[in-house]
């Protein structure tokens, strides 16, 4: 597997932390979906309550690398600001950098996403920027210094799967050295299995496994789609064709006619 | 002196950052804080004054996709 700024994960499964039930049934998906990353955010804290000191604490347990994100996100500064506070938080140079542009499709500005990248680069973050799988894009953020692409696979919570499977090839293809994630969009373990199989490097997921009735049997089914999927990638797979080619040998067959 | 605490009217007497996150609960949490939309370092926390109608962001680790 290609490396994240450094760092080599043990699967290629990267998982949310929202909208589960309860923490303890977040912390039980983790546990079966074996992620090598979570992937948090910041918000308001009350000094009264103060539940981000006991999210915190619950994360930390869960051993996992922690990616923090900038969701929520509409321009440069806001984004730029918060990957600042997430750094000094969470302790990483590692931001999920979104800065988000439509509200409907909740699609990446990606002008203001070049331009956040590039001030974040400068100041010694490593970007994991959610972006689309357009290519000049793709190529503008390597330029300001992102070593990793996170082309996103259909809108955020959507779970609609690979939108568009023809340009993710495209840039699997066009970017054979950089590590790439899905990032958004998944709704079925069959959907990472084929962004896997196409040779992406990890896929990012969140509601697909939090809205499942069984979030942890979710999360573990997603763990298998993702090692199937990365395997069959390494196995090299067969190219398609239109006509039937009989896999039974001809040769030896009894004349029964 | 008035302020605005994540989007909530406070009235306090202290005057920096520090004593204020002292003074309303966040004593050694793992927080980030901005004021006026501009991140301030814990380092800087004790310098950095405050001025009636600022706008203060204390934020913490939360769930995120």
């Amino acid at each position: 597997m290609r490396d994240f700024y450094g760092t080599t994960l043990t699967t290629g499964l990267m998982l949310g932390t929202a909208q589960y039930p309860s923490p303890a049934v977040m912390m039980d998906a983790f546990k079966r979906s074996a992620a090598s990353v979570a992937t948090v955010s910041l918000r308001r804290e009350s000094g009264q309550d103060r539940a981000g000191q006991d999210f915190w604490a619950i994360i930390r347990d869960l051993n996992v690398h922690v990616l923090p994100n900038t969701a929520g996100c509409h321009s440069v500064k806001e984004a730029v600001t918060t990957a600042h506070m997430a750094r000094e938080v969470f302790d990483t140079k590692w931001i999920k950098l979104e800065v988000i542009g439509e509200e409907d499709t909740l699609q990446p500005d990606v002008f203001g996403l070049v331009e956040a990248a590039r001030i974040l680069s400068e100041d010694g973050f490593n970007v994991f920027p959610y972006t689309t799988e357009d290519l000049v894009v793709a190529d503008k953020l390597l330029n300001v210094g992102c070593e990793v692409l996170m082309p996103w696979g259909a809108p955020i919570g959507s779970g609609l799967g690979l939108n568009n499977p023809y340009g993710l090839r495209s840039m699997r293809a066009h970017f054979p050295d950089v590590p790439l994630v899905i990032d958004a969009g998944l709704g079925l373990p069959s959907q990472a299995a084929q962004a896997m199989e196409m040779g992406f490097d990890a896929v990012l997921l969140n509601t697909a496994v939090a809205k499942a009735g069984d979030p942890a049997a979710m999360a573990e089914a997603f763990a298998g789609a993702v090692h199937a999927g990365q395997l069959a990638a390494k196995a090299d797979p067969m190219e398609p064709r239109d006509m039937a080619a009989p896999s039974t040998p001809i040769l030896g067959k009894a004349f029964l006619i | 002196m008035k302020l605005q605490l994540n989007g909530i009217a406070i009235d306090t007497d202290v005057t920096t950052l520090a004593a204020l996150l002292d003074e309303q609960g966040f004593a050694e949490a793992k927080v980030a804080t901005a004021v006026n939309g501009e991140f301030v370092p814990e380092a800087l926390r004790t310098a950095q004054i405050l001025d009636e109608g600022d706008l203060i962001e204390v934020l913490a680790p939360m769930q995120g996709g």
